[in-house]
């Protein structure tokens, strides 16, 4: 049995380690609440977005020359994956579960025979990704060093994105991100961006209004504009998703972190006093039976 | 007097949603002034200046840089790229912004007329921010 100096000893870092974990989940909590706000108050532009879109695509989409963002570029051999982590760790599963995902994907397409090219936001995918398939890597994006993400980082992977559809670089663009079902539950999911998955265009209002729209200037001009700042959007709500997905399993995590020092401090605890009580014990037999001896 | 419902998002949060009785938007080929009733439209914008009148408060003038805004009859929706108060706009900043634009322009000198089209519309509302915020 350990000695009482090595039991104190041990008490007193997994005592600071529970300090550490609980100061984490605190500001996991906070920087949580942030991140949470921040996804709230992109979502009327993605909502209003959506519905434009709708009506719009609906009205373009059946012409042979509609754009490439919105109709792909009519093959399926060359899939891109934009694969979105955090980039830093101790968040339970977290970054884990979407790389998990993300291979399984790839295993798949290459199965059918695709080509598969990857590109890596956030740090942690980079090195997941990177020992299997190091040679699909075609891009890797971190935010090691910002503060929030912003709209610009989103936009500058879309046009990213669309410049690489122009050059003929990819037929099929997915998105593989943590969705942010709610703070404990967060689950690695795929997203088409290219082509297009068009929302249903039947909102209520534009029946009610019992009309169509008048386009100025014409649809295809507006939808060409439309469609970047779309992709831009869809790829921005991913990124907020994924931080505020990070936040709420690092909170969690923590949590459960704070509670098994807890446990393990009583557990040492109770080893110590034991030790203690025994080794009492112990003096006073030895000090009796010295005593009976005489 | 007759209102409608105005709402002006940027893709990072709701800036403005509230009765009012008109609106002055900067539509890619022309300003709009509109009115409740309006028929239903979907338009591109240029860099410009949003004007809102009416629904008891005081004119706002907001700067957008571009976007696009939906028209019904009892409601206007305006995604803009970007928006300011008129009032809070950087001349400095601006300045750096056409001076980036030109630049970008000058550089898409030899590129395709869609890119070159582009630049164009980034200096414009560029050099629009500028002059608002000259007279500002």
């Amino acid at each position: 049995m350990a000695n009482l100096k090595d039991l104190r000893g041990r008490i007193n870092s997994v005592k600071s380690t529970r300090k550490i974990t609980q100061a984490m989940k605190m500001v996991a909590a906070a920087k949580l609440r942030r991140a949470q706000q921040q996804a709230e108050a992109a979502r009327p532009y993605a909502e209003r977005m959506e519905r434009m879109l709708a009506s719009l695509g609906a009205a373009v989409a059946g012409s042979p020359d509609a754009p490439k963002l919105l109709v792909g570029s009519g093959a399926d051999q060359v899939h891109l994956l934009v694969v979105i982590t955090a980039d830093r760790g101790l968040a339970g599963p977290f970054n884990t579960n979407v790389g998990r995902f993300a291979r399984t994907q790839i295993r798949e397409l290459e199965a059918q025979g695709k080509t598969v090219k990857i590109i890596t936001v956030g740090r942690k995918a980079g090195t997941y990704l990177k020992r299997e398939f190091a040679s699909r890597l075609v891009g890797e994006i971190n935010f090691v060093g910002k503060k929030r993400v912003g709209f610009e980082e989103a936009d500058a992977l879309a046009t990213r994105i669309t410049g690489m559809l122009e050059a003929g670089e990819f037929d099929v663009c997915t998105l593989v991100y943590n969705r942010f079902k709610n703070v404990i539950t967060q689950t690695p999911s795929a997203q088409q961006l290219i082509p297009t998955v068009l929302p249903k265009a039947e909102t209520v209002e534009t029946e009610a209004a019992g009309a169509w729209y008048e386009y100025e200037p014409d649809e295809a001009t507006i939808l060409a504009q439309l469609l970047p700042k779309n992709l831009a959007i869809q790829i921005y709500r991913a990124l907020l998703e994924n931080s505020a997905g990070f936040f709420g399993s690092q909170m969690t995590a923590m949590d459960n972190a704070t509670r098994n020092a807890g446990d393990m401090i009583n557990k040492l605890t109770l080893t110590y006093n034991r030790t203690r009580q025994a080794n009492i014990t112990r003096e006073l037999i030895e000090i009796i039976s010295g005593a009976e001896a005489l | 007097m007759a209102t409608f419902d105005l709402e002006l998002v940027s893709p990072e949060k709701l800036l403005l949603s509230r009765p009012v009785e008109m609106a002055i938007i900067p539509a890619a080929e022309g300003d709009m002034g509109i009115l409740p009733g309006h028929s239903p439209m979907i338009v591109a914008l240029k860099g410009g200046v949003i004007e809102v009148r009416g629904g008891g408060q005081p004119a706002e003038r907001l700067f957008v840089a571009g976007g696009f805004a939906e028209i019904t009859p009892t409601r206007v929706t305006v995604l803009a790229d970007e928006a300011t108060p008129v009032d809070q706009l950087s001349r400095a900043a601006a300045a750096v912004r056409v001076k980036e634009a030109e630049a970008a322009y000058e550089a898409a000198a030899n590129d395709l007329p869609e890119v070159r089209e582009k630049a164009m519309d980034r200096l414009l509302s560029a050099r629009t921010m500028a002059d608002v915020a000259g007279a500002a």
